[in-house]
């Protein structure tokens, strides 16, 4: 296939598919309680909702607090270009944007508690607090879970280290990588608010990490929050699934079709995990954050000893 | 009692809604009132209510309390007459004290010297001009949560206010946090948005008008308070309600607590994230409220109580059509709940969780399923039995590591026991009337029931004039007593596990502000 029509794929699918993956995760939570849930394609009616409103802005806010969705949808998406879908390759990439890649990431989390601080909210306050204490964990966890893939490849670019070698991988070290995959699934639900870390349904302000610190977002402002939230959630699967799900298809149309099956069951199981257990209590979460840092540390360690 | 004295007895037992003629009711000096109440507390009696009355004639104030003493089925009453503007507060040595005192200084200006924390309780003005406790201008009005809170001091502590407002569909009230980073030091609780004055609207209400006041006192509990309120105007004008009606009053009873307490292990899943319970627990909390409407015609039984019996009867189609809910209703309630206690990762959220230690909540006076989740057996419905409960006995259900676990563990004890309770009295149903017309109220009386609500004990009184009329009308609903333990219980605990922990006790807003 032409590079054009597969950067052009990539773009598609990391522009178009994210809000799906909270509809599926929501609908398989309804049926697991024995409702019928919302529909799944709710956030896209959401985004487009929240698009026609109008944005409340506290006395309070500076600039921080407009600049912070956009700027962490941005770091997203730049982001988003450096990691392959499945078989579509990434139209970024270049030696050590591993390095970009998660710092991205901590660059939108760095405006997202900047503008939450902004509001002078106590509540927006203790969120950003816990975000900030959190990210200190999983994101050394982050590290040595690519640290593995990196050293099999011997490549220090994302594209490159999550492709095609993580099928021999396997066969050679199935031990290590079932251990970072284990620990990359921790930081999958840490990153994207999700149960047993935080409850992205709750209501209840003292106990929320993220959805605290966007309370006194609206309309547009929100609307953009959404939907970065659902493409942080669309990367961080497509990175967890080349190290979990190392199957190759013989033709790329097959590998582009193994992933389209292969991403909506990682929302499915993702739903499964908040249907069948309670949220940790606070105190717990760095436990839970530091157990993902051992099993990427050891699937490390394992494999270079 | 010390009945060694030859001398009048200071104090008067009596029974649960029993009516005294008033001048039968001791009246003792203010400081032997304070001696023979805080020598009976002493000895292991609580406050069930305790309230100041404007004196027919000349000036002062006439104070009244009821003591029960749980273990020897036993209550008493006693009151003083008190001429000057303060008096010495008994809440440093009886704590359980603190809220009655508050309240009496807030509505008749009789402040309590020495209390430890003097504040209004439901910021109103008092009942007559110039004796406000705080000299607050009676001109001006008096807005909910002014004034000062606690505060610890330094630099490192934090102030989190959450309310009036709430991002849950639930009612006003302010909480006032002292915290160090996740850690709660201290927790004030400011409440009194719901005030609406209802004990001095039933003053002169028609008795019809007056049980939707009371059964709006707090909506998830308005068949145990219009049992309690039926009861006095029974009690006051002499008439028994037929015995078929005490049994369906009974089965309400019970229904209105297997709808609460389902409710609640279902919200306490919720708050945790745990779906499966929290949503089946939803739905089945609706099946039992329309057990409730198939009695009645009302999903939380308004209407149904009557003063002399029940409204609606109850055929032999309905009965059965109620045992069949109610053995569905429990299939469904036993695996939700089952599930609930058998998950890990719950029980790492309720144990050792807002711990409230037994002799704090003896201190505190704290009432129901909070109080028996501390150990503490207090249970109206076997301590002061009345009605139905007198020939029908239901065991006490109590659990004793007084965390969130054992106030989730009393409500799942308790769901079997009033089920078990129902399908025996439905099966086993009186026939006769359901209602008896009732008489004029005795003039100069004084009468009191304790009913056995599903939140915890709560207490009504009845004091008449001279023609028969209600001359003062009191009310204690079980969150009077109860606020404060939650206020305790979140005492170094994470400020995360607050909404959990208040779930756990699950307290009424309206219920305290009358």
């Amino acid at each position: 296939m032409n590079t054009a029509l597969l950067i052009l794929f990539h773009l598609i699918l990391l522009l178009a598919i994210p809000p799906l993956l909270p509809g599926i995760i929501n609908k398989i939570k309804a049926l697991a309680a024995g409702r019928k849930g919302p529909p799944v394609l709710q956030l896209y009616y959401d985004l487009f909702k929240l698009a026609r409103k109008q944005v409340v802005l506290s006395q309070t806010t500076t600039w921080t607090f407009i600049a912070a969705p956009v700027v962490t949808l941005t770091a997203l998406l730049i982001a988003g270009l450096m990691v392959p879908f499945g078989s579509f390759p990434a139209p970024l990439s270049f030696t050590g944007d591993l390095i970009l890649f998660a710092y991205l990431l901590a660059l939108g989390r760095f405006f997202t508690t900047a503008a939450a601080l902004d509001t002078g909210s106590a509540f927006e306050g203790m969120g950003a607090a816990r975000e900030v204490t959190f990210a200190c964990l999983s994101e050394p966890a982050l590290f040595f879970a690519l640290l593995v893939p990196a050293k099999m490849s011997g490549a220090l670019v994302l594209a490159e280290l999550l492709h095609a070698p993580l099928t021999a991988t396997w066969q050679t070290a199935a031990a290590p990588m079932v251990l970072v995959a284990v620990g990359l699934f921790i930081i999958l639900l840490a990153e994207n608010c999700r149960i047993p870390v935080d409850d992205p349904n709750t209501h209840l302000e003292l106990t929320m990490i993220h959805e605290v610190m966007v309370l006194d977002h609206s309309g547009p402002l929100l609307g953009l929050i959404l939907y970065g939230a659902s493409i942080k959630l669309f990367i961080l699967c497509a990175l967890f699934l080349h190290i979990a799900m190392p199957f190759q298809a013989a033709t790329p149309l097959g590998n582009a079709l193994l992933f389209l099956i292969e991403m909506p069951l990682t929302a499915v199981t993702v739903g499964l995990v908040e249907s069948v257990m309670a949220r940790l209590q606070m105190r717990h979460v760095p436990y839970l954050l530091i157990a993902a840092i051992l099993f990427c540390g050891f699937g490390f360690i394992l494999l270079v000893r | 009692m010390s009945e060694s004295h030859h001398h009048a007895p200071v104090l008067l037992p009596i029974t649960n809604g029993q009516t005294v003629p008033l001048n039968r009711i001791p009246i003792l000096t203010p400081d032997l009132f304070q001696s023979v109440v805080l020598r009976e507390l002493a000895a292991g009696a609580r406050a069930v209510t305790y309230f100041g009355m404007k004196p027919r004639h000349g000036l002062g104030l006439d104070l009244h309390i009821a003591l029960a003493h749980d273990s020897r089925n036993e209550l008493l009453l006693t009151s003083t007459h008190v001429e000057a503007r303060t008096v010495p507060s008994m809440t440093p040595v009886q704590p359980q004290l603190h809220l009655f005192e508050r309240e009496i200084a807030e509505q008749f200006g009789l402040i309590p010297e020495g209390h430890p924390w003097f504040k209004p309780v439901r910021y109103h003005h008092a009942e007559k001009p110039n004796v406000d406790a705080w000299n607050r201008p009676d001109d001006q009005p008096i807005l909910p949560a002014v004034g000062d809170f606690y505060r610890v001091e330094g630099d490192d502590i934090h102030e989190v206010a959450v309310g009036p407002v709430h991002a849950g569909i639930i009612e006003p009230g302010h909480f006032r946090f002292q915290c160090h980073g996740e850690h709660v030091f201290h927790l004030e609780i400011a409440l009194g948005y719901q005030h609406r004055g209802i004990e001095n609207a039933l003053l002169g209400a028609h008795p019809n008008k007056a049980l939707h006041l009371i059964e709006n006192i707090a909506g998830d509990t308005a068949i145990a308070h219009a049992t309690a309120y039926c009861r006095l105007l029974e009690a006051l004008s002499g008439v028994q309600p037929p015995i078929r009606a005490q049994a369906l009053r009974a089965i309400a009873l019970e229904l209105e607590r297997l709808a609460n307490h389902i409710g609640d292990l279902g919200a306490l899943a919720g708050d945790i994230g745990f779906l499966p319970t929290s949503s089946y627990n939803g739905r089945i909390r609706g099946d039992f409220l329309n057990m409730t409407a198939l009695l009645c015609g009302n999903r939380f039984g308004r209407g149904m109580l009557r003063p002399g019996g029940v409204e609606c009867d109850a055929d032999a189609a309905r009965i059965a059509d109620l045992q069949k809910r109610l053995n569905a209703g429990e299939k469904d309630t036993a695996s939700a709940v089952e599930l609930l206690f058998d998950t890990p990762s719950v029980l790492a959220r309720f144990e050792g969780k807002g711990t409230l230690p037994k002799e704090t909540a003896a201190a505190l006076g704290i009432v129901g399923p909070a109080a028996r989740a501390c150990g503490l057996a207090r249970d109206v419905r076997h301590d002061h039995p009345y009605g139905l409960y007198r020939f029908a006995q239901l065991p006490m259900s109590t659990c004793d590591t007084c965390d969130i676990f054992a106030r989730a563990y009393v409500r799942r004890l308790e769901i079997q026991q009033s089920i078990q309770f129902i399908r025996e009295q439905a099966a086993a149903l009186p026939a006769g009337p359901i209602k008896t017309p009732i008489a004029p109220l005795k003039p100069d009386h004084f009468a009191l029931t304790l009913v056995e609500g599903w939140r915890g004990e709560l207490c009504h009184t009845l004091v008449t004039d001279e023609q028969g009329r209600i001359r003062r009308c009191k009310i204690v609903d079980p969150s009077f007593h109860n606020w404060i333990g939650l206020a305790y219980a979140v005492r170094n605990q994470q400020i995360s596990d607050f909404p959990i922990c208040n779930k756990s006790f699950n307290l009424s807003y309206c219920g305290h502000d009358l």
